[in-house]
């Protein structure tokens, strides 16, 4: 059910969407830069108020022949990776009906939930396959705990959606993999396999 | 077709509006950038102090920044700085009067509006300090153009000698997109050459210089209607015609791509001509500008039929969902057919950091009764939130004193009793709440000051100031010493308490002796902020399930690692019912402050890995 979507001539919307500290912004960046690898023109814009404590990230890349406006509309992403199920639930309306959203389903409660003033939603998961969504989801929160670094979240993640993009999932991992590049081959293997972990996880669903 | 397309891979750079002016300061050969950090605008100072060949400075608040660039100005050589909108506030002393004298070295100042609120007190619209201070405003729509206009402005501030003002909103600041640069130039200092009737500004003086500014407008006025950065881009459908500029411009590209649209790239002063002449070839025109209605109100007063704010929200950004329905009900049409419903889903306010050392602050604050608060801008703002709701006012940077003096001279009968006090954290006490400090104790004030801390700019990213120690590069500098100062702004040393705010008992008690007493006392923490090197992480810790009896004493510390695992209603013997959550901590997130092991009476938080019993947090000065 691999239904990679095409740039040609239109605008490639993808949202990445998650919690601070996740790796939203990390991830994006990448969607980002192998888009202007590719040569598309490119633009991203985040939604991050306060996001090192704890907020809500939306991190928006918009690429193809010609990018006007960075923010994504209500109604017109072509593709979500959300790294938290209730956020996942929180954007999908974003989408476009044939949009793909690839779910990380390891939730996180913040405090005002954790302490009973707010509900955590009973099923997101459930509530969006309700909807028009292509969604997959899997917990990629534990592999990444099982790989020895909740960090990982954002490679792994990366790895799901690789073969959906308009673009190779090589063009994809070699521009992850530049990214750690700098920071030492332990890490940058690390970020690998978390990376095929991620493709592999997907495509055996 | 994007001319980005047709340069070559390697000169297309992907980065943010802040990373763009950055670069063209530098490729304009600036000699001199200061700023005070601010979002959205913090990033340019940290991308140009990258650059050896610039001075760089975090300067003490904005005022003295824009001085910094003045002087560099004046001293022939090209000078930037960046702030916040709400830092012109602070800065426009300055400013109003060195637009009488006018810029000798290209003189930028790049004001970045926080359009949305994204972590701002307001939502000032700095397009007015344009009019106010009779300079040239630019508005840039993307990165490319936040570099292209960053070099422009130090053109024209030098031809037109004149301050200019860059106006960037958070969606030009933080979008990445694709820069081409331009070549790199020299500019020529011109030295500083002595002319007191131009640079002293006592009456005589100024007097003679209005009429000179006044004949500067009339020349920056001729020059917006023909100037490239203002320019009008035909469409297909001439029903509606925007005039736009800034972040505007694209959404309303993206909404109406076959409208004619005139972009204001050089929007202050108004090119009033071109615009009537535009306004004569569409059937209905609209004002898409975000915030006020600036242009809209010149444009209106010189007699031009147009639509703006009448039918355009006045709050918030002007994003294509948010046009879209406005336009739509202008042309008659079904505005909410467009509308996409969302989905509810729980809030998730910013929370203070794992171990933040403000949390016993907070802590402490929230279990003291009949307190007036008043509180300052930085991290410690959260304070106001859930769990603690330990923060009454928050004003504007270094209000928290003056306002507590305030609070305490006009308190009325029924509040005799109540404390007041006032949080303030290091850098907001050096940026403007020092003179606050002197006015209480000069005016025999009773306000218990807390000051934070944490030798870090926090809320922006932990940036340096005069309390770290260390300079914009990291480079040791000078540091405040915080008791010495306040001695010196009169406060008495026996009134002034140096804690750690992990310890409990030494704050509860501090707090209690120093709000009895009826003098302006400072209660100083010692601890730095997490996010920084300078903190050191410790084993995490624990709760032992069958320890906990749920009375949810540590879930007031406010600590986002501390969790609740269930609930249960208990009936106690009085027959009152009584709510109990157990907890457990995340351990991967806990970094072992022990500030929770301190409000449990059953001794179940516990180390979490088999290590030594962990005292006390380390203290590192």
């Amino acid at each position: 059910m691999n239904q990679a979507i095409t740039a040609a001539d239109t605008v490639t919307n993808i949202l990445v969407v998650g919690i601070g500290g996740q790796g939203v912004m990390t991830a994006a960046d990448v969607l980002a830069q192998t888009a202007l690898n590719l040569g598309y023109d490119v633009k991203k814009t985040e939604v991050a108020g306060m996001a090192q404590r704890g907020g809500v990230v939306t991190s928006h890349v918009r690429f193809g022949k010609q990018v006007l406006s960075p923010s994504i509309q209500p109604g017109d992403a072509d593709m979500m990776i959300a790294f938290e199920p209730a956020e996942a639930l929180r954007w999908h309306t974003h989408l476009k009906p044939s949009a793909v959203a690839m779910v990380n389903s390891y939730p996180l409660e913040p405090p005002v939930v954790s302490v009973g003033l707010f509900d955590y939603p009973d099923n997101p998961i459930g509530q969006m396959q309700t909807e028009q969504v292509n969604l997959h989801d899997f917990d990629a929160g534990a592999a990444a705990i099982e790989l020895g670094d909740r960090r990982l979240v954002n490679s792994i993640m990366l790895g799901a959606i690789a073969d959906h993009l308009p673009f190779s999932a090589e063009a994809l991992e070699s521009a992850l993999l530049t990214r750690f590049a700098h920071k030492g081959e332990a890490l940058s293997e690390l970020n690998r396999q978390a990376f095929e972990l991620g493709r592999r996880a997907f495509n055996h669903q | 077709m994007n001319s980005v397309q047709t340069t070559p891979q390697a000169q297309r750079q992907f980065i943010s509006g802040n990373e763009a002016v950055a670069q063209a300061a530098r490729d304009a050969d600036c000699k001199v950038a200061a700023a005070y950090p601010g979002t959205p605008s913090t990033e340019i100072l940290e991308y140009i102090a990258q650059y050896p060949e610039l001075y760089t400075e975090w300067s003490i608040n904005e005022k003295v920044s824009l001085e910094v660039a003045i002087g560099a100005s004046l001293a022939g050589s090209r000078a930037l700085c960046a702030m916040k909108h709400v830092g012109v506030n602070v800065a426009s002393d300055a400013l109003m009067t060195q637009t009488l004298i006018g810029a000798i070295g290209g003189l930028v100042l790049v004001v970045a509006d926080d359009v949305g609120l994204s972590s701002s007190q307001n939502e000032q619209d700095s397009r007015y300090w344009g009019r106010f201070a009779h300079i040239p405003v630019l508005e840039p729509s993307d990165a490319q153009e936040a570099y292209q206009m960053t070099r422009i402005a130090f053109e024209l501030s030098e031809q037109y000698e004149v301050p200019v003002m860059v106006r960037l909103t958070t969606r030009i600041c933080h979008v990445k997109g694709v820069v081409v640069a331009d070549d790199p130039i020299k500019a020529d200092s011109k030295g500083f050459s002595k002319d007191p009737s131009r640079f002293v500004m006592v009456p005589g003086n100024a007097r003679n210089r209005i009429p000179l500014m006044m004949a500067r407008d009339k020349v920056l006025a001729a020059a917006t209607e023909v100037h490239p950065l203002n320019r009008v881009e035909s469409g297909s459908d001439d029903s509606i015609g925007f005039i736009t500029s800034g972040a505007a411009y694209y959404h309303v590209k993206e909404a109406y791509p076959d409208a004619p649209v005139l972009k204001l790239g050089f929007s202050h002063p108004v090119p009033v001509e071109m615009i009537r002449q535009f306004a004569s070839s569409v059937d209905k025109l609209v004002v898409a500008e975000e915030v006020e209605p600036l242009l809209e109100t010149e444009l209106k007063a010189a007699g031009i039929e147009l639509y703006g704010k009448d039918v355009l929200p006045k709050i918030g950004e002007l994003a294509p969902q948010v046009l879209a329905p406005c336009i739509e009900k202008l042309r008659g049409n079904d505005p909410t057919e467009k509308v996409i419903p969302t989905t509810e889903v729980f809030p998730r306010p910013p929370t203070m950091c794992v171990a933040c050392p403000h949390l016993g602050i907070y802590y402490c604050l929230s279990h003291i009764k009949n307190t007036i608060i008043s509180g300052d801008i930085g991290c410690y703002t959260l304070g106001a939130g859930h769990p603690w709701n330990a923060l009454d006012t928050t004003i504007s940077m270094g209000a928290s004193l003056s306002v507590a003096q305030g609070l305490d001279k006009g308190r009325a009968e029924q509040d005799q009793n109540k404390n007041v006090l006032a949080v303030i954290g290091d850098s907001t006490f050096l940026h403007m709440g020092m003179q606050g400090l002197l006015d209480i104790t000069y005016n025999k004030g009773n306000v218990t000051i807390l000051l934070l801390d944490n030798r870090a700019v926090g809320m922006t990213g932990g940036q340096d100031a005069p309390s770290s120690g260390l300079d914009i590069h990291g480079e040791q500098t000078m540091q405040i010493d915080f008791r010495k100062l306040c001695e010196a702004l009169g406060v008495k040393s026996e009134r002034i308490h140096e804690v750690n705010p992990y310890e409990l008992p030494r704050l509860f008690k501090a707090l209690r002796s120093e709000t009895k007493i009826a003098e302006p006392s400072v209660i100083i923490t010692n601890q730095p902020c997490v996010l920084t090197e300078r903190y050191s992480k410790l084993p995490p810790l624990k709760v032992e399930d069958d320890k906990c009896t749920g009375c949810s004493n540590c879930l007031d510390v406010g600590c986002p690692a501390i969790l609740v695992t269930r609930r249960e209603t208990v009936i106690k013997p009085n027959g009152r019912e009584k709510e109990l959550s157990f907890v457990e901590i995340d351990t991967a997130a806990c970094t072992g402050c022990n500030l929770c092991t301190n409000t449990c009476a059953p001794d179940a938080i516990v180390p979490a890995l088999n290590v030594n019993k962990i005292n006390a947090v380390e203290i590192k000065v």
